[in-house]
């Protein structure tokens, strides 16, 4: 068939073949080296009292319970703050706003966010709420500082989301005399909620794996706080991430840091889950 | 008597003005961090002078008599950022490659997946990696007295932009029109020959957005960076023992005060500057794109 083709030529498909199916194959060994190395480090040092206690110099013994609390909080005020600051800026988008400049610059101002380092994100937070709002090295002041990171996430997941409700929805609503206020609220975002809820898993991820933006603002402490403290001016408290970090670097606790990476990698595996499904169940509407 | 008409039309503005609100945060948000970025990083600049510091080859910030000069720090991150870049962007490129036209379905969802779980994994977790495989490796294989260098930076920099890289590029390999490949199919290449002279030069301005994506990602990572690259403020060598412009700021700012701090926020400042620069130059690739189509 291919008699026409000349060595050269063979020889050059041949090679480019081979780079293809190298680097995807590259991709698939180091996800799997990754996991494998860190489960085996990681998984025979997670015990009950490091789950369980935190640190103690006297006992000297190290317990994550703290780190894992303090993730636990940062998740929930940073969602319970941005998630309506996001999707009524997504709402305000695709349902109000008839200025076209005005959809760009929100949406620019969006795009930046999103492309600011996260070292940038914690000296802002420092700035910002540590030192100028006073809140100190505190739960809540990393907490705020990453409603502004994860913002731009659930901006673009509900938008994306809202651009799929048909809008013989909102004819017919506003068809019957429903204000538009009353139309958004009882049909265009139960629509949208499977965006909603893709934008807060997708959020919750960045927030497990943030550590830069954590360091300066939320502070490196191991105390266990009640849910009420965690949001007082003051309270610091590392989350896993910072926890590993200073485990690993300032520390040589490896093992404890592997245990730890194992905690993130599982949580990983189960939010990247979680957020194909809710993506799959967005495209089936969309269809 | 209460007109209902009136209420519910207060209550749309309100609304309306509530919705406005959230949408315009997004800008004040940007606005606030330049402020306050410009704020605090001026002055420093303005005391230590803007060549001294931006083109100053020493960075001793705790010596008697103190010099702030940020050379090193950005050299380090334009090579370390460049050394990704070249490592990264190939191996991204013929991955997407593999995803987007040379797969079957079954093997291109596993690849796939593997793709979406490394984009997910924690910094610091690419960090420890790099501390316990990559330096020791690096320091073995090239006989060092140290491993934590440049080199291993980039090596941990290379497979963290992978996943952007490869996502952005399959997209914009899919995205050019069946008619070119049937066309260069039909004029006797074969299917690797289509792929690599025509699929893959259709989509350069996407590919060129997936580089700019992971330049921007390269040179703005912190954690990982700080964990292998040995963090003294050495002017850059491929083997020595590195400072960058992310780890300059998260390295000193615990204990600093005083000028020193002031300089630490003018780095960042710069470091602010070279993301809007590589935000400004995305947008570009992006509009020109999309004006070809």
């Amino acid at each position: 068939m291919n008699s026409g083709i000349s060595k050269r030529r063979k020889v050059e498909i041949a090679v480019l073949n081979a780079l293809v199916f190298v680097s995807a194959g590259l991709m698939f060994l180091l996800l799997l080296g990754i996991i494998g190395y860190i489960l085996v480090r990681g998984i025979p040092h997670i015990t009950l009292p490091l789950l369980t206690s935190k640190p103690s110099l006297i006992n000297d013994t190290i317990g994550i319970l703290p780190n894992i609390l303090n993730t636990l909080y940062i998740i929930i005020v940073t969602l319970i703050i941005a998630l309506p600051i996001g999707v009524g800026a997504a709402v305000y988008l695709n349902e109000y706003a008839r200025n076209k400049r005005i959809v760009r610059i929100i949406e620019l101002a969006t795009e930046t966010l999103s492309g600011i380092p996260s070292i940038i994100y914690g000296l802002v937070g420092m700035l910002i709420f540590v030192q100028f709002c006073s809140l100190g090295t505190s739960l809540i002041a990393g907490a705020l500082t990453l409603v502004i990171v994860t913002l731009p996430t659930i901006i673009k997941t509900t938008q994306e989301s809202l651009k799929t409700v048909p809008n013989g929805y909102r004819e017919g609503a506003l068809g019957l005399g429903a204000g538009k206020w009353y139309m958004i609220r009882t049909t265009v975002l139960p629509s949208a909620i499977d965006g909603i809820v893709t934008g807060c898993i997708l959020s919750i991820g960045r927030i497990v794996g943030e550590s830069a933006a954590l360091l300066f603002t939320a502070g490196m402490a191991n105390e266990i706080l009640g849910i009420w403290e965690s949001v007082m001016p003051g309270k610091a408290g590392s989350t896993l991430t910072v926890a590993l970090y200073m485990y690993a670097k300032e520390r040589g606790e490896f093992d404890i840091a592997f245990s730890i990476a194992s905690i993130l990698l599982i949580l990983t595996l189960f939010i990247n889950f979680a957020a194909k499904l809710a993506a799959k169940k967005l495209r089936r509407k969309g269809n | 008597m209460k007109n209902p008409k009136n209420t519910s039309d207060a209550l749309e503005k309100a609304m309306n003005a509530v919705f406005a609100l959230c949408g315009f945060l997004a800008v004040a948000f940007v606005l606030m961090i330049t402020a306050f970025l410009v704020i605090s990083g001026v002055p420093a600049i303005g005391e230590i002078g803007i060549t001294d510091f931006l083109f100053g080859r020493v960075w001793a910030s705790t010596a008697a008599e103190p010099q702030y000069g940020i050379l090193s720090f950005i050299l380090t991150s334009v090579y370390g950022t460049a050394g990704a870049i070249v490592i990264g962007v190939p191996i991204g490129l013929m991955c997407a490659v593999y995803l987007a036209k040379m797969s079957d379905g079954k093997n291109a969802g596993i690849v796939r997946t593997a793709v979406d779980l490394l984009s997910g994994i924690p910094s610091v977790v690419y960090g420890l990696l790099g501390m316990i495989i990559i330096v020791p490796l690096v320091r073995e294989a090239f006989n060092l007295p140290d491993g934590a260098n440049l080199f291993s930076a980039i090596i941990v920099l290379a497979v963290m932009i992978l996943p952007s890289v490869i996502s952005v590029s399959e997209t914009a390999i899919k995205a050019v029109p069946k008619e070119y490949e049937e066309a260069s199919l039909a004029l006797g290449a074969t299917k690797t020959e289509t792929v690599f002279r025509v699929v893959v030069p259709a989509a350069k301005s996407g590919i060129l957005t997936a580089v700019v994506l992971g330049i921007g990602r390269a040179i703005g990572e912190a954690m990982a960076v700080m964990m292998v690259a040995g963090n003294v403020a050495n002017m850059p060598r491929l083997f020595r023992s590195v400072r960058f412009l992310t780890t300059a700021v998260a390295s000193e700012m615990s204990y600093s005060s005083g000028l020193q701090r002031q300089a630490l926020f003018s780095i960042a400042l710069v470091l602010f500057m070279f993301i809007l620069i590589i935000n400004l130059i995305l947008n570009l690739v992006v509009k020109r794109g999309e004006k070809n189509e």
